[in-house]
């Protein structure tokens, strides 16, 4: 964990009620799969949000504004400063996937897998995508994924763009390993339609995000874990729903 | 040179800082990213005979100024916290723990701090008398003066470490309850545990924690923490453990003046891990500025005649 301010670089709507912010700052230690804790001015606890991409010195996140924390995020301008707890969390474990890992995200859970598109292509592994959205106006990311060179699938709910339905409904493909963050009714029907092992990414209210006041625990099939310590990434197979 | 130093039944800290019960675990994140042998001591997470998950999730809301909690002690029991997790804190601490035990029946009370008397680390019991007792309709020890006199006498006859009583702000006269703990023998007094709270979340029409209500702490409850102090002060001739809300040196200062002989800080650790070294670091300058040698003469000096 690393106490840092970052300044803003950039901070723009990509879709509907969601934002891309770019940030300068130290991003030493920062993994696919972990998340920031950011300081917003007014407001006491801090807020959560994945990396979504991050390089020597930058740092972006992709966001989805729901309430008074995360409008203040959407206000900020170019040069603002935001201090951020980075290096939380576990991370995805990469080592595991196979030849070809299926990448399946949802709404605000599509950003962590960007990072994690981009480390296991590295590594030499040919990730796929399933984006999974409610509706085309809150489609974002389609292109960059494919940039990548990841063959990608997008799924709407009410069928205005891509497939009609749901992540699950476009997962009859082939692959050899899963990584998967979304709301937990996705997450679960995930869960049932699988075929492989995978990980899964959580999310829970949090009061530190570091592990110290047993604010944000779960139960498991290996025990209790903390979603901010010993998550948010947690196995297919230690998973009780 | 300033003297931050304080003491209490016997005990001396370097510094009156000590983090507070639930908010700092064992101290092993912390001591991650500092060396929290700069801390007075610190009260580690509050500890039951079994071990325990806690509450349902969500646990934790947001309030202004504060947050919410209903963890609902979640620790690994007293067996586990004696051979697993003072043996390790011992690796990160070198200086006496504060033992915050916790009990849902006397008998629980007394087989935790009669245990915990044999820890050579620890320094003093503070004893969470917040909790319901399962006996008595799930009436928490700490909302009557005969209960929490109860509870103290209790762990006093197993224990011979000081022995602080933790007191629960949710009554009606919070004086007569550390009155009855000092008659009963409690060695001091430690104030205030959270404030019974609760949030609603608009788009669902529910509670935000899975619980109902939770414990609110945090800046917010400052004043009225400070408030307790100064009563408590003017009931009992003990030593008092102040927190509520503490997030600055200023804030450790109008505490002792209200009659705190050390402070404890909590959530603010949570929102800044870097929190209680800080206080630390700032208080002998503070002290300067208002021309204080000694921080122990500042205790209950804005009680006046
Ligand atoms: C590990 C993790 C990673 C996340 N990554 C992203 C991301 O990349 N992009 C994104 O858009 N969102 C992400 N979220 C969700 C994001 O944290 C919440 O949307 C945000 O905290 C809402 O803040 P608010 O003030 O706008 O909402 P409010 O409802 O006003 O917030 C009130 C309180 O509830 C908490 N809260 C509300 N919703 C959530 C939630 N879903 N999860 C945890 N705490 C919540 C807030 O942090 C705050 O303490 C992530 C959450 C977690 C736990
Ligand atoms: C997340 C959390 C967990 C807590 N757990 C305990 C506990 O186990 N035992 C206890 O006596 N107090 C517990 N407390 C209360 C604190 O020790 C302290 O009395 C209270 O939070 C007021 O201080 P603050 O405003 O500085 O947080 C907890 C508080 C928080 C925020
Ligand atoms: S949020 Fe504090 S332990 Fe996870």
């Amino acid at each position: 964990m690393i106490d840092t301010v970052f300044t803003v670089l950039s901070n723009s709507p990509i879709a509907q009620n969601t934002f891309e912010m770019v940030l300068s700052g130290d991003t030493e230690g920062i993994r696919p799969g972990q998340f920031v804790n950011l300081k917003l001015p007014g407001y006491y606890l801090r807020r959560p949000i994945s990396v979504c991409d991050h390089g020597p010195g930058s740092l972006t996140l992709v966001y989805k504004v729901v309430g008074h924390g995360t409008e203040l995020m959407a206000s900020l301008e170019k040069g603002a400063a935001l201090d951020a707890l980075t290096g939380l969390g576990n991370g995805y474990d990469t080592s595991l996937p196979g030849e070809k890992p299926l990448l399946i995200g949802g709404g605000a859970g599509v950003p962590p897998l960007y990072a994690l598109a981009k480390k296991l292509l590295a590594e030499g592994k040919r990730p796929a995508a399933i984006l999974g959205f409610n509706t085309k106006s809150e489609v974002f990311y389609e292109d960059k994924f494919r940039a990548l060179g990841l063959e990608t699938f997008v799924a709407t709910a009410d069928g205005s763009y891509g497939i009609r339905g749901f992540v699950t409904d476009a997962m009859d493909v082939e692959y050899t390993y899963f990584y998967t963050c979304g709301p937990e009714p996705m997450l679960k029907a995930v869960y049932e339609k699988s075929r492989t092992s995978g990980q899964f990414s959580f999310e829970e209210r949090m009061g530190c995000g570091f592990g110290a006041c047993m604010g944000c625990t779960c139960k498991t099939k290996t025990g209790y874990k903390r979603v901010c310590k010993d998550g948010p990434v947690l196995t297919k197979e230690e998973i009780v729903w | 040179m300033v003297n931050t130093s304080v003491t209490l039944s016997g005990l001396t800290l370097s510094n009156p800082v000590i983090p507070a019960s639930g908010t700092f675990g064992y101290g092993y994140e912390f001591a991650e990213i500092y060396d929290i042998n700069c801390l007075g001591s610190f009260s580690f997470k509050g500890t039951t005979r079994e071990p325990r998950f806690g509450n349902e999730p969500p646990r934790i809301a947001e309030a202004p100024s504060g947050m919410l909690n209903a963890v609902g002690l979640q620790n690994p029991g007293i067996d586990k916290v004696i051979s697993e997790e003072l043996p390790k804190l011992r690796k990160v601490f070198h200086k006496p723990v504060v033992a915050n035990i916790s009990g849902f029946s006397i008998d629980e009370y007394v087989e935790c701090c009669g245990r915990i008397d044999k820890e050579e680390g620890v320094g003093l019991v503070e004893v969470n008398i917040s909790c319901p007792n399962v006996h008595n309709g799930g009436m928490s020890f700490g909302t009557s003066p005969e209960s929490a006199a109860q509870v103290t006498r209790a762990v006093k006859a197993v224990t011979r470490k000081p022995v602080y009583m933790k007191l629960s702000p949710n009554v009606t006269d919070i004086a007569a309850i550390a009155r009855a703990c000092e008659d009963a023998g409690a060695d001091g007094i430690s104030l205030i545990n959270t404030l019974m709270g609760m949030r609603i979340d608009l788009k669902r029409r529910a509670p935000v924690i899975r619980n109902v209500t939770g414990g609110l702490s945090g800046p917010a409850v400052f004043p009225v923490a400070l408030r307790m102090v100064w009563q408590v002060y003017e009931a009992v001739n003990i030593p008092i453990i102040g927190m509520g809300g503490i997030t600055t040196a200023e804030d450790v200062m109008e505490m002792m003046l209200a009659g705190a002989a050390a402070v404890e800080v909590g959530a603010a650790n949570l929102v800044d891990p870097f929190a209680s070294k800080k206080i630390v670091e700032a208080l002998p300058a503070v002290m300067e500025k208002y021309h204080i040698e000694n921080l122990t003469d500042i205790i209950g000096g804005a009680h006046h005649g």
